[in-house]
């Protein structure tokens, strides 16, 4: 059983599938997040339905790029043998 | 005495037995010291054991509250699950060493006064260095030699700021730090937040557990930054710096762990990362973010153990570390992969797993305290957590490009002890009260809300979805990263050439001098010499040889080539010369 779930997201057959319900499952989110009720929100951006999404898309882009950048322009990305 | 029995003393004197005992009884006795030790601490009453006196001054070597309770629980049954894991070890060092170690920590834990905790303090940094130095090989002792030097290095920070803190207040009992902080306050911080590696203090950490031994890495996550967290909190809670350093740690982490190459260093990298949220709760100081930090610390322990034996099960199985050298392994290593995937979920805040419940409770605090722009930045640190632990650390390991590696699931007991930490991370999950009760204040916090559970998966499934969209650009690079540790290792060399370049300069220059002149008044003399020494002296000189001769083979059983020898000679003649001064003074 554990065998057959890890199986479906390593095969290359099902590659598909995996991208359906990967899809699928972000537009649930979307409409869950609209139809929630709000009542204790403390920030304006709680009021904003699908902020997390948008944001949590925007901290994924950012940290990538702004990572790599400081990585190979700023230095900080060595050949391994930088201390030998 | 009888409602307490200090589970420190039953891990250091029950790690002396070890190297006598033999085969399924020793199994069974590394598995029986730490349920003692459990039992030990359920049984535990709040109050102070061991009041003595030391030099005129008050010790206490055990003081008992939920505080210390909640964190020596985690560690008790931490080290139930890293000794099952470690269980397949043959050789006693480890597991004495890894005694010792969780010994030491629960002594730090329970420790009332300064001079108690030093001790353990101390007692940590040595026993966890084994675990590096038992890996091996010019790359682990190299780090290893570092993580002690930088470990004495913050003891005696520690030690100086306990010395100046005793002199001010007179009286060496442990607890809140009040009124201004003062030279005193800011040398026990610093030590304190060296263990917690706080950047740039950090490098320590991300250093040394990925060289360290498949299972002792396994300890290492667990016990040296969480015992920070603990003194943390009881002597530096509502401090506004640390809810600074914590935020900015929390972001560290997750962009150092983007350029790493090294599955545990990743890892490494991210226990940083989680123990800033922790320093971040302590900061704050309220109710709630000492219960966020506390419960966070508990879940941790569980859920980052858990990712360090998956990542130690692929090392042990493979032999490799590097993310472009793995891929693939999810056809032959399915349970691990499952198991592991729980931890990534545990870390990365899903609902109904650990992290859900502990680590909002630290966001939720810093939001109830007006603080916007700690609450975005614990949020983006939580999409890379997942990005990282969650995404491309399996990824790459587990799925990616096959590279036809041979492998099989780990030993038995190496699953066993990976589903007694996934269980845990589950049970906390969906069961948080059970740890909510345990929290040194009373839990008002409910983190099933739908709003809540919404936002969450928003964050998380946002984060996959950016991660799908780029993912050749997560693409581990055959690198290695600068990080603060460049100023002690490329630092010292800088050192040593300023050093060497003048002093050769001086060498050649007296050397010189010695030919032209010294050497031929030098000649005459030594014949006049030669006369005298022939008649009377060599008599004289061939008894004292003989004996130097003797004392030196004496003197050369004692120097054994290891350095960690000399620094042990050096602590105990530090702690010597403490003792008979402390003696003369008085």
């Amino acid at each position: 059983m554990i065998k057959r779930v890890v199986g479906f997201f390593g095969e290359e057959e099902f590659a598909n599938q995996r991208r359906r319900l990967f899809y699928l499952v972000l537009v649930l989110i979307v409409i869950a997040d609209l139809l929630v009720s709000r009542e204790h929100a403390e920030y304006m951006w709680d009021w904003l339905p699908g902020w997390s999404a948008a944001y949590g898309f925007l901290s994924c882009v950012l940290l990538i790029f702004v990572s790599k950048f400081l990585g190979h322009q700023g230095g900080l990305m060595r050949r391994e043998d930088h201390y030998d | 005495m009888t409602d307490f029995v200090h589970p420190a003393l039953l891990f250091i004197l029950g790690a002396l037995p070890i190297p006598l005992l033999k085969g399924a009884i020793r199994k069974a006795y590394l598995l029986l010291i730490p349920l003692l030790a459990i039992l030990a601490v359920l049984a535990m009453q709040p109050g102070s054991y061991g009041a003595a006196q030391f030099f005129g001054q008050e010790i206490m070597i055990a003081k008992v509250d939920k505080l210390s309770i909640v964190f020596a629980t985690v560690f008790t049954i931490m080290a139930l699950v890293g000794m099952v894991y470690a269980l397949h070890l043959t050789r006693a060092g480890q597991h004495v060493a890894a005694f010792v170690y969780v010994g030491s920590a629960l002594g730090v834990v329970f420790a009332g006064d300064y001079l108690t905790l030093y001790l353990f303090w101390e007692g940590m940094a040595f026993a966890s260095a084994y675990l590096v130095f038992a890996q091996g090989g010019r790359q682990a002792v190299a780090a290893g030699f570092r993580y002690l030097m930088v470990h004495i290095t913050g003891g005696v920070v520690l030690l100086g700021g306990v010395i100046l803190h005793g002199f001010a207040s007179g009286s060496l009992l442990f607890g809140p730090i009040e009124g201004v902080m003062g030279i005193a306050a800011y040398l026990i911080l610093a030590g304190f937040l060296l263990n917690a590696a706080v950047p740039p203090l950090n490098a320590w950490l991300t250093d040394a557990y990925p060289e360290a031994t498949v299972t002792g890495a396994v300890f290492m996550s667990a016990f040296t930054t969480k015992t920070a967290v603990y003194v943390l909190a009881r002597a530096f809670p509502g401090t506004e710096l640390l809810v600074w350093l914590g935020t900015a740690m929390a972001l560290y982490g997750v962009i150092y762990a983007v350029l790493e190459n090294d599955c545990r260093r990743l890892l490494a990298y991210h226990i940083v990362s989680q123990v800033g949220y922790m320093v971040v709760g302590v900061g704050i100081g309220t109710e709630m973010a000492v219960n966020g930090a506390t419960g966070h610390a508990f879940a941790h322990i569980l859920y980052k153990a858990l990712l360090f034996m998956g990542a130690g099960a692929v090392i042990y199985v493979t032999g490799r570390r590097k993310l472009t050298e793995l891929g693939g392994l999810y056809k032959t290593m399915p349970l691990t992969v499952a198991l592991y995937m729980i931890g990534a979920f545990a870390i990365s805040a899903f609902p109904f797993f650990s992290g859900f419940v502990t680590k909002s409770m630290v966001v939720a605090a810093a939001g109830q305290d007006h603080r916007a722009m700690v609450v975005l930045a614990l949020t983006m640190a939580s999409s890379g957590t997942f990005l990282h632990t969650g995404l491309k650390l399996p990824y790459y390991m587990f799925f990616g490009t096959d590279r036809g590696l041979e492998a099989r699931e780990p030993p038995r007991n190496m699953l066993v002890a990976m589903g007694m930490a996934a269980v845990l991370c589950i049970v906390i999950g969906v069961f948080p009260q059970l740890l909510y009760a345990l929290l040194p204040y009373p839990v008002d916090f409910q983190p099933y809300t739908g709003v809540h559970v919404t936002e969450s998966l928003g964050v998380l499934m946002f984060t996959a979805l950016g991660f799908v969209l780029f993912l050749r650009s997560l693409d581990p690079e055959n690198t290695i990263s600068l990080d603060t540790d460049w100023f002690y290792r490329k630092g010292a060399r800088v050192f040593m050439w300023i050093a060497e370049k003048p002093l050769a300069r001086y060498e050649k220059a007296v050397s010189d001098v010695s030919e032209t002149t010294a050497l031929p008044f030098l000649r005459g003399a030594a014949r006049v010499g030669m006369r005298v020494d022939l008649t009377g002296v060599d008599a004289v000189v061939n008894g004292v040889a003989r004996l130097i001769l003797r004392g030196g083979g004496a003197l050369r059983r004692l120097q054994t080539g290891v350095v960690t020898h000399y620094v042990l000679a050096m602590i105990v003649g530090v702690i010597a010369a403490t003792v008979v001064f402390a003696v003369a003074w008085r």
